[in-house]
């Protein structure tokens, strides 16, 4: 076939580029822009190079917050992806019964983020919350104002009950795809319910799994809104995540300089995280097929 | 090993899907079911192979009744339209996977494996994924897995449906020559008469969940039970032409008619529905008493190096099979030739009370 070259093919680009250059590219070259200034008032700028960035980077209290939020997604990702798995595995797989449990199962992603942690908020609370009122009555000294530990616990809590259920609908979705023969075939070899797993359903999930864990974890790095109402980043700092660090110096002391760079530098890491996550899947799975001497 | 399906009757959720099959197969032989998509053919081999139990009716293998022990606890392998392989495992593992679960030494896993691969021409891809494989690979990795184990039955459920035409026939000739020297009893599904009688053995015509005929496939070829076992078992479907019997000739219409010969002369005269195959009929006449009538072309189907002429005659349409192809304008009036030696009779309830005689072998009728 022939190809045909025609410049005016580009105005059919145009509407898309111009929507795209408003929504993003515009904005983040503001960010770019305010990254490299020290703004000291409407027409009082310097210059300042990368200066924001080289404190950004050594700023302890940053820093915290950034280890702080490796350590929430990891763990997250730790359980949810494997409880999303198990759930999806027993979910029912037909009838009303799979209809309702799937109904059942999406309400939490249905729920507002900030009316999530208002709901965590009152639910962990001692005097009248079912959670905390419940733990005191057994005896826990249970405190999330004033205890560390157990407000990240809650926290994670709160954030399995919300998003556990996204992958295990993922997961059910990608097994339903797998055909009733590949089952019929593992009776008949005599195979385990564990090697049914291991053998057939696991490498079939493989490409439903790797989203779920990007979105999970590009998600959970940008959380903001639940532990933002739950705990307000406290006691003291100890459960400040990164984007509360942010808003705090954007919009509570109006540091623009720092907390442009803060925030390309926010982004570049969930960019490299995931295409690291991504890429390397991807190699893996190449690996596999080409070890066979494709 | 051999089969009996004892009065196999199975609904699921109040719909039948077997109705009263009674059906032996005996060890070492290779069966076809033989049925339109629906027929039962699925839901049949289940049951053979214990999948599911039947709602009513008994499975005895070698005269002992296990009609409730299940798949895990029989010596079946089945292969699939899908082509069904553990993605994750290599060639060599899936094929070996039925060994390794029955805990074989590793020394004769690998001997049985090689020779296995070796039949179906993969023994160099053993080293490779599913994914990696084209359909046919794939489908010849699938049957490795189901014969490398020595089972007592082996169900294929249109395993060829998914591959190009080229492939299917290689496989399906191989297919064959591999359950020579097997002692199980191998069942085969598919719609295809075509296929059922290039695999030879034994066929059973399954309709809507019954068994129409079983019997060896060439003899039921040549003397269907009835006009739907002659409909199933032909392909394009065998011409029913509705006409009347006298007493020394028969008409399709009250114009035109033409002496029967000897063995249908014995029949009582009255209506009956004649069938002729579509390869029977001509172009030119084949033989000095070749009825000729006089028809419109509807639509002439070209495939390679055979046609499928439609044609309408003021009573009934036929369907010619030709060999070569033949150009036909539509609405071209043409003269057809009608064989009158090769007949069958059906009934009006469509049961068959005569099939023409072979030619050659001439095998007896009533």
């Amino acid at each position: 076939m022939n190809k045909v070259y025609n410049n005016r093919a580009w105005l059919l680009v145009l509407p898309m580029l111009i929507l795209v250059s408003f929504s993003a590219i515009v904005p983040l070259m503001t960010v770019v822009n305010y990254s490299v200034q020290d703004v000291l008032g409407p027409n009082a700028s310097f210059f300042t190079g990368t200066e924001w960035f080289k404190t950004m980077l050594n700023d302890p209290e940053l820093q915290a917050a950034f280890l702080r939020q490796i350590l929430f997604s990891f763990t997250i990702l730790a359980i949810q992806i494997p409880l999303g798995i198990g759930i999806a595995l027993i979910m029912p797989k037909s009838g009303w019964q799979a209809s309702a449990v799937l109904i059942l199962i999406t309400l939490p992603l249905l729920i507002p983020w900030n009316v999530v942690g208002s709901i965590w908020q009152i639910f962990t609370r001692g005097d009248i919350g079912l959670m905390g009122w419940g733990l005191r009555q057994m005896g826990v000294d249970y405190n999330i104002t004033r205890d560390g530990t157990d407000a990240w616990l809650t926290i994670i809590l709160m954030d399995v009950w919300h998003w556990t259920p996204l992958v295990a609908m993922l997961c059910y979705s990608g097994l339903r795809s797998i055909p009733d023969a590949y089952y019929q075939a593992a009776r008949i070899d005599r195979a385990s319910k564990w090697a049914v797993f291991r053998y057939i359903q696991l490498p079939k999930l493989t490409n439903v799994l790797v989203i779920a864990v990007l979105l999970r974890f590009m998600h959970s790095f940008m959380i903001y809104a639940e532990p933002f109402v739950l705990t307000g980043g406290g006691p003291g700092s100890s459960t400040t995540f990164l984007s509360q660090s942010l808003t705090t110096m954007a919009v509570g002391q109006q540091d623009l300089g720092p907390s442009a760079a803060f925030s390309l530098i926010y982004f570049l890491v969930i960019l490299l995280v995931s295409w690291v996550f991504y890429t390397t899947i991807m190699n893996m799975q190449k690996d596999k097929n080409s070890q066979g001497g494709a | 090993m051999s089969l009996h399906l004892q009065n196999i009757a199975h609904t699921v959720s109040g719909v039948p899907y077997i109705s009263d099959v009674d059906l032996a197969l005996e060890p070492g032989s290779f069966n076809v079911l033989l049925g339109r998509t629906l027929a039962g053919k699925t839901t049949l081999m289940r049951l053979m192979a214990g999948l599911e139990p039947p709602t009513k009716g008994r499975i005895l293998m070698d005269g002992k009744d296990v009609t409730g022990v299940s798949v895990r606890h029989r010596n079946v392998s089945m292969v699939y339209q899908q082509f069904i392989n553990y993605p994750s495992l290599t060639v060599f593992d899936n094929i070996a996977s039925p060994l390794k679960l029955a805990k074989h030494p590793q020394r004769e896993i690998e001997k049985r494996v090689g020779e296995i691969a070796e039949m179906l021409h993969i023994e160099h891809l053993l080293a490779r994924y599913p994914q990696e494989l084209s359909g046919g690979q794939q489908q010849r990795t699938a049957m490795g897995r189901a014969l490398v184990k020595d089972a007592d039955v082996i169900l294929f459920d249109e395993p060829l449906v998914n591959l190009d035409y080229k492939l299917r026939e290689e496989l399906r000739d191989e297919l064959r020559d591999l359950f020579k020297v097997r002692n199980c009893i191998a069942v085969y599904a598919t719609t295809e008469p075509n296929e059922a009688l290039a695999l030879g053995g034994n066929t059973a015509i399954l309709h809507e969940g019954r068994l129409l005929q079983y019997g060896p496939t060439d003899q039921i070829y040549r003397e269907p039970n009835g006009i739907l076992s002659a409909e199933m078992f032909s392909e394009p479907p065998i011409n029913i032409v509705p006409g009347r019997l006298t007493d020394n000739d028969i008409t399709f219409d009250n114009d035109t008619h033409f002496a029967c010969d000897d063995a249908l002369r014995q029949l009582p005269p009255g209506d009956y529905r004649f069938g002729v195959r579509a390869s029977h009929l001509s172009l030119t006449p084949q033989a000095a008493d070749d009825l000729e009538l006089q028809v419109t072309v509807d639509v002439a189907e070209i495939s390679g190096s055979e046609t499928f002429l439609h044609v309408r005659h003021p009573h009934f349409p036929l369907v010619l099979h030709l060999a070569g192809i033949h150009e036909l304008r539509v609405d071209q009036p043409i003269n057809i030739y009608f064989p009158t030696h090769k007949l069958f009779v059906f009934d009006q309830q469509g049961g068959t009370v005569h099939t023409p005689l072979l030619q050659k072998e001439g095998v007896a009728h009533g």
